[in-house]
């Protein structure tokens, strides 16, 4: 089957039951997309797919045909982190690490179809990434930072 | 947790489908957000997925004086979908913004859900609140089935092992009709320990749908009587929440969503005028 992976065609030879997140580790060796619940529960294997972020342990490979799938390993063009990676590093937006990639890649889309969004819609939005250092507020802080800049407003 | 071997069939056309849905061991595969986890669990074990993603069963559109929603349109796209600012309609978009998380709003189907039937799922009880019906499509044919004949039990539906549910479609409500959809969630899972959906037509009648307490979702023949009704329901408790505290939610429900579809009346007599 075929995919591009941040930005590069790739063709993958899977079985059916390969879950997309298994072919991206395993496969392409883009670890960046980590399992945590393995349940749909956590988002900390958030891709984006076609530009909106979902769970790539709830995903076959093969349903991913054809499409354009970003992991946090593409996120960074030309050696320059995207403002959301700079803005989880400036406020703070991260402890462990481990939930990270998807916080991330979930407030990429966020952000994509809300320019300016309130606390509450970040919140609302973060409900399919669980942070267990209980980090929210600053992954909060950084989503609004990001949003803020982009908007030239901080 | 990785899902049993299984063969894979992307169909290229409706027909493709039903053809593929032959196999009495097949199952459809859509967005995946429901079948995806039972899979990986191994509680269903298809020798054949039968994914019709490819399929153009998607987008929400007046057609016909009525509104029509296709099978594969995700969540996210009825949150967002200009046809359902009418506040008689507000209920839809409502409901869809409460279901899973972002990243399933992206990916799962209004269809998909429907079909897998979960019990305690929001958007049937909303269905049946607004006299919709679900289009069927077999090799024989094409169905319409009203959404409280639909769901027949936990994850039990009218459907046909080679049937598959292809559009929604709801009668727009005249002018100066409210809709509304409340429920009560268990907070980890997000799914509905009671809901109910609500549509208050402009001479007063009132229709509600209501799920999460028993096997399927059901009408709830006269809203004034809810709680006599509600007391003759067969309701199901588990250590989560007992069937008397499910009960009494479904009660609350009931008259919050009336009394948000009853409000909503008025703004829909402005957005209509």
């Amino acid at each position: 089957m075929n995919l591009v992976v941040n930005g590069e065609p790739r063709t993958l030879d899977v079985e059916a039951r390969t879950l997309l997140v298994h072919a991206l580790r395993d496969g392409l060796g883009l670890t960046g997309a980590h399992i945590g619940c393995d349940t749909s529960q956590c988002g900390a294997c958030t891709i984006l797919l076609d530009g909106r972020a979902v769970k790539s342990c709830t995903l076959l490979t093969v349903q991913a045909e054809g499409t354009e799938v970003t992991t946090i390993e593409g996120l960074a063009r030309d050696g320059e982190l995207h403002p959301v990676q700079r803005a989880f590093i400036e406020h703070h937006g991260l402890q462990c690490g481990f939930c990270t990639p998807g916080m991330i890649l979930t407030a990429v889309d966020l952000l994509e179809r809300h320019s300016d969004p309130d606390d509450e819609t970040i919140r609302r939005s973060l409900r399919g990434n669980l942070c267990r250092c209980t980090g929210y507020h600053g992954i909060v802080e950084a989503i609004r930072a990001a949003a803020g800049e982009r908007n030239g407003t901080s | 947790m990785i899902p049993a071997e299984v063969e894979y069939v992307r169909a290229g056309s409706l027909e493709d489908a039903l053809d593929a849905l032959a196999d009495p061991e097949a199952k459809v595969l859509a967005g995946g957000q429901s079948l995806v986890s039972v899979l990986k669990l191994r509680l269903v074990r298809p020798r054949l997925l039968v994914d019709i993603g490819g399929l153009e069963l998607r987008g929400v559109e007046l057609r016909d004086g009525e509104l029509r929603i296709g099978a594969l349109t995700v969540w996210d796209e009825l949150v967002e979908a200009s046809e359902l600012r009418r506040p008689a309609l507000a209920a839809i978009p409502e409901c869809a913004a409460g279901v899973g998380d972002l990243q399933v709003r992206n990916r799962g189907t209004v269809g998909g859900s429907l079909a897998h039937a979960d019990p305690a799922s929001d958007l049937p009880a909303l269905t049946i609140a607004l006299g919709a019906s679900f289009v069927l499509r077999s090799p024989e044919g094409e169905r319409a089935v009203p959404a409280e004949d639909f769901f027949q039990g936990p994850f039990l539906t009218a459907l046909l092992p080679q049937e598959l549910l292809t559009e929604i479609v709801v009668p727009p409500p005249p002018a100066g009709s409210g809709s509304a959809y409340e429920s009560i969630e268990h907070p980890a899972s997000g799914f509905a320990l009671a809901g109910a959906g609500a549509l208050v037509l402009p001479d007063g009648t009132r229709s509600v749908g209501v799920t999460g307490v028993s096997g399927h979702p059901f009408r709830l023949d006269s809203p004034d009587e809810a709680e006599a009704i509600l007391a003759g329901v067969d309701v199901f408790g588990d250590h989560f929440a007992s069937a008397e505290y499910r009960r009494r939610l479904a009660e609350v429900t009931v008259r919050r969503a009336l009394a948000r579809a009853e409000q909503r009346r008025e703004e829909d007599e402005r957005w209509t005028a």
